[in-house]
């Protein structure tokens, strides 16, 4: 059985799952109940500054039949008192002593203000101590959060404020509404700040409702910029994670990565594990289920470690970050073509239309006696569901054409019905970076470039 | 009339609900969108499935009404009425593995839309000054009627009967189609500019050559004829199975429902008096077929249906004779038959074994075995095909301008009101180009 237990930057907890600093986290009775869930640890619901919140600050993004595809919100940090959250931290310390507790925090910005903050926080017995720098609405209004992370100087100097007194491990967490991720995060590491976490909200407007014409969700007849999160930021997230992955000076501190950004199942967690977290924290899948679905995280988990042999999280942590790449280093050799399984197929034609509408044109329909077919070929006076099956042609890759570009596998609702088959490449391997020191000109000049092609058997129809 | 077990089994109204919003939503949202669908394949008058099923899940439902009507005049009638699972449903791919998409109550939510509150969606057509007469006012009439107008043409639809619909309105049982939907779809068909004359009897008053004079072309949808007569003793006794649904529709004051009835036939139609029967309170129903299961001309699912409804079977049994007393209906003799060589219909022929007479106690009878030809074929001098009135390619008949299509025409295939709808749609086509062309 994998041992899902972690030690980050000193932060022990019994699984990598946290709680991120949100609702779920906004007080001792909803953690007491999380605990009993089986979560590894929790960030407290930001503490900090004086605010008051409005209705209808969660909006969702729906598509087709899924629910809460993302959740956008205008909540702001703990509206509950100051000294009743450090009274909750300290109860739910002492009840949970295995368990992680981190205390997000966010206050004006002024080094005493930090400080003050910093010495309460750790008078509870917290474990550590996580500085919101990505709230995006509302706090960053009044220069908190994401005007902060998306300074690398404020953030380098208010982390430096805190780190003046900070006795228990300091993660730094980011916003990812900026152009890039690493500046911030080396600002961080500058501070010697303990860790980073991940991504926090990225800045949206949910939509409009088509029927009053008024933002969703509507306060009051107004709308505006949300924080977004939930299933729909975990691509973004990744990219991000990865990102501070590759930096030589973010990755060479050594600064263990939280990652946090749309991970609602165990195969995420290990995604982000993969790409170099070394903690995780969830938030939007709680708020759709509930504390409850700790219980497959860590189970799923811990069978797929389990199957590929990783004993602990430390062994998977950064497993796949060396194969992040930039488009210049990939093997423009590499050759991969789409094959239909024709027992699997369905005959949706989906990957048909995506192809000849949007891509290549190299699937064709082929009717019974293997001849190519336009679609729609059938009488007028034809139906009937044996006439409707029986008649209906085969999508077939035309190989030869096929560019490999993935699409038709993308679309396919069959699993494994369409495949990427990697052929052995018929030129020698070559990167753009090679090519363009090498071959200069035929990165340059276009007629060079077809040269190029004819040379090397390139056809591109 | 009262069930063992006390009160009606679920009485006649419509089987199934409409669907609420959400659930035609995650319905539409299931469908795959597939590209050349095999579901508009499989529809024979070829409504884009997909696009109006896409239109349901954004929201669109005028659109998708529309969709729907462009291909399908009486969209409203085949949601309800289509044997779903031999086509469209039939034929959709998530029907291998999973539940193919419920198409026909799909489609059934965007009409109730438009009947419900959405505007009328077709215009008549600018004038063309031509003048067509369509005769019978079923799916067929109706939808030829429909389609010339939206092109312009003057149509003048002739009913033998009180009301329009035909089948629709007189011979689909409540539970599939209430009266108020057919009706509905004459109403929205007169708007087109159609007028309607009903309680006329074509062939009689007026003559077919008065509308040929009158008329730049006819379209016959007339149909089939009545039940013909088994030719058994104590016939008199026994209640024609249109008939029977038609009461059950439009006047169940008439409608008399036996405590043990026995239905002659195994079609759609015989099925739907064995459901009337069960569901307004025959304690026993028993079907009575001279061929065996696999020869019914039932859909599977009617029959899959009808057992469901605790209806029993006789097959293999001839009917030979009514047995009343007083002028009671008292039981059914039939005898068993085996089944010999392939007869006209292309189905084994039954053979009557000597000496096997069964007596079905009964006190109702109802027959439904089909129905005879069109009459008007051979008033007309027609040419025919096993009797329906046959028509080339573009639904004309051996006389030049008199066209016809719907079950009058059906030689081949299974009778049904899509088929209809479709026939009525080429047709109009067929004859606006006649007109256009030799204007």
């Amino acid at each position: 059985m994998a041992d899902l237990s972690i030690n980050f930057a000193g932060i022990r907890s019994p699984n990598p799952f946290w709680l991120a600093s949100a609702p779920p986290t906004n007080s001792g009775a909803q953690v007491h109940r999380a605990f009993e869930a089986g979560w590894g640890g929790a960030v407290w619901k930001t503490i900090g500054a004086p605010v008051l919140n409005v209705s209808n600050r969660y909006g969702a993004w729906h598509f087709g039949n899924q629910k809460m595809l993302a959740i956008n919100n205008v909540e702001l940090i703990s509206d509950r008192p100051f000294d009743v959250n450090l009274r909750e931290i300290a109860d739910v310390k002492r009840a949970w002593s295995d368990r992680a507790v981190i205390v997000s925090a966010m206050v004006e910005s002024r080094p005493e203000a930090w400080h003050d903050v910093i010495r309460r926080i750790q008078d509870t017995g917290a474990d550590g101590i996580e500085l919101n720098y990505g709230c995006p609405h509302g706090m960053s209004e009044r220069g908190m959060g994401s005007a902060v992370g998306q300074v690398p100087e404020y953030c380098e100097q208010i982390t430096g404020w805190v780190m003046e007194v900070a006795k228990i491990p300091v993660i730094v967490k980011l916003t990812p509404n900026i152009s890039d991720i690493v500046m911030p995060a080396r600002a961080a590491v500058a501070a010697k700040a303990n860790a980073i976490s991940l991504i926090n909200t990225v800045n949206s407007i949910i939509g409009v409702d088509l029927e009053t014409l008024e933002i969703t969700p509507n306060i009051g007849g107004r709308g505006g910029h949300g924080g977004y999160a939930g299933p729909a930021v975990k691509p973004i997230a990744l990219n991000m994670l990865a990102a501070l992955g590759r930096d030589s000076i973010v990755h060479g501190s050594g600064l263990p990565i939280s990652g946090m950004g749309g991970i609602s199942t165990w195969r995420d967690a290990a995604e982000f594990l993969l790409l170099g977290a070394s903690s995780l924290q969830v938030c939007t899948a709680v708020m759709h289920y509930g504390f409850r679905i700790i219980e497959d995280l860590c189970d799923g988990l811990s069978n797929w470690m389990d199957e590929k042999g990783f004993a602990t999280i430390a062994d998977v942590a950064g497993r796949s970050l060396h194969r992040v790449s930039d488009f210049k280093d990939f093997d423009l050799a590499f050759k991969a073509i789409a094959r239909i399984d024709q027992q699997k197929c369905i005959r949706c034609d989906l990957c048909y239309v995506a192809c000849n509408d949007t891509a290549h044109q190299c699937i064709d329909l082929i009717d019974k006696n293997g001849c190519v077919v336009p679609p729609g070929a059938y009488d007028v006076c034809s139906n009937g569901k044996a006439d409707a099956v029986g008649m209906r042609p085969r999508v077939v890759v035309r190989e030869e054409d096929c560019v490999g570009c993935r699409l038709c596998f993308n679309v396919c609702p069959v699993e494994d019905c369409i495949a990427m088959l990697e052929l052995p490449p018929d030129r020698p391997s070559v990167t753009w970076d090679e090519l363009s020191t090498k071959q200069r000109e035929v990165t340059e000049d276009w007629n060079k470039m077809m040269q190029y092609r004819e040379k090397m058997g390139i056809h591109i129809h | 009339m009262k069930d063992s077990w006390g009160g009606n089994r679920g009485g006649l109204q419509e089987l199934l609900p409409p669907l609420t919003i959400h659930e035609a939503a995650v319905e539409a949202a299931r469908c795959l969108m597939c590209f050349d669908a095999p579901c508009t394949h499989a529809c024979p008058t070829h409504i884009d499935i997909p696009k109006f099923i896409k239109k349901i899940a954004t929201g669109n439902l005028r659109g998708s009404a529309r969709a729907i009507l462009e291909s399908n005049l009486l969209g409203a009638t085949c949601a309800r009425v289509c044997p779903v699972q031999e086509l469209c449903e039939g034929a959709c791919v998530l029907g291998s593995e999973h539940k193919p998409i419920s198409i026909g109550r799909l489609q059934r939510h965007a009409m109730d839309y438009v009947y419900g509150k959405g505007p009328d969606l077709f215009q008549p057509g600018k004038a063309t000054g031509k003048r067509v007469a369509v005769i019978g006012a079923g799916p067929a009439g109706l939808s030829c009627s429909g389609e010339l107008a939206k092109l312009g043409h003057s149509v003048t639809l002739y009913e033998r009967r009180a009301l329009g619909g035909g089948l629709s309105t007189y011979g689909i049982i409540v539970l599939r189609e209430p009266v108020e939907i057919a009706l509905a779809e004459v109403a929205m068909v007169q708007r087109l500019g159609v007028r309607l004359e009903s309680g006329k009897d074509v062939g009689n008053e007026p003559s077919v050559s008065d509308l040929q004079a009158n008329f730049d072309a006819l379209f016959l949808s007339v149909g089939l004829g009545s039940t013909p007569q088994l030719g058994i003793s104590g016939e008199e006794f026994i209640i024609d199975g249109l008939d029977y649904i038609e009461r059950s529709k439009l006047d169940q004051s008439r409608l008399t429902v036996g405590n043990d009835v026995v239905v002659i036939g195994a079609g759609n139609t015989a099925i739907d008096c064995a459901t009337i029967a069960r569901r307004l309170g025959a304690e026993r129903v028993t079907m009575v077929y001279r061929r065996s299961e696999n020869e019914m001309t039932a859909y599977p699912h009617e029959y899959d249906f009808v057992k469901r409804e605790g209806v029993g079977f006789w097959f293999l049994a001839q009917p030979v004779k009514v047995h009343a007393e007083n002028g009671a209906v008292k039981a059914l003799e039939c005898v068993r038959v085996q089944l010999g060589a392939a007869d006209s219909s292309g189905r084994p022929f039954p053979q009557a074994i000597p000496g096997s007479a069964v007596m079905i106690p009964a006190d109702q009878i109802v027959k439904a075995i089909g129905q005879h030809r069109p009459s008007l074929a051979s008033q007309l001098s027609l040419a025919t095909e096993k009797g329906f009135i046959r028509v080339n390619a573009d639904f004309e008949t051996s006389v030049t301008g008199i066209f016809a299509g719907g079950d009058c025409i059906r030689a081949r295939g299974a009778a049904s009101t899509v088929m209809a709808v479709q026939d009525g749609k080429l047709a109009a086509r067929a004859i606006h180009k006649r007109l256009v062309n030799h204007g």
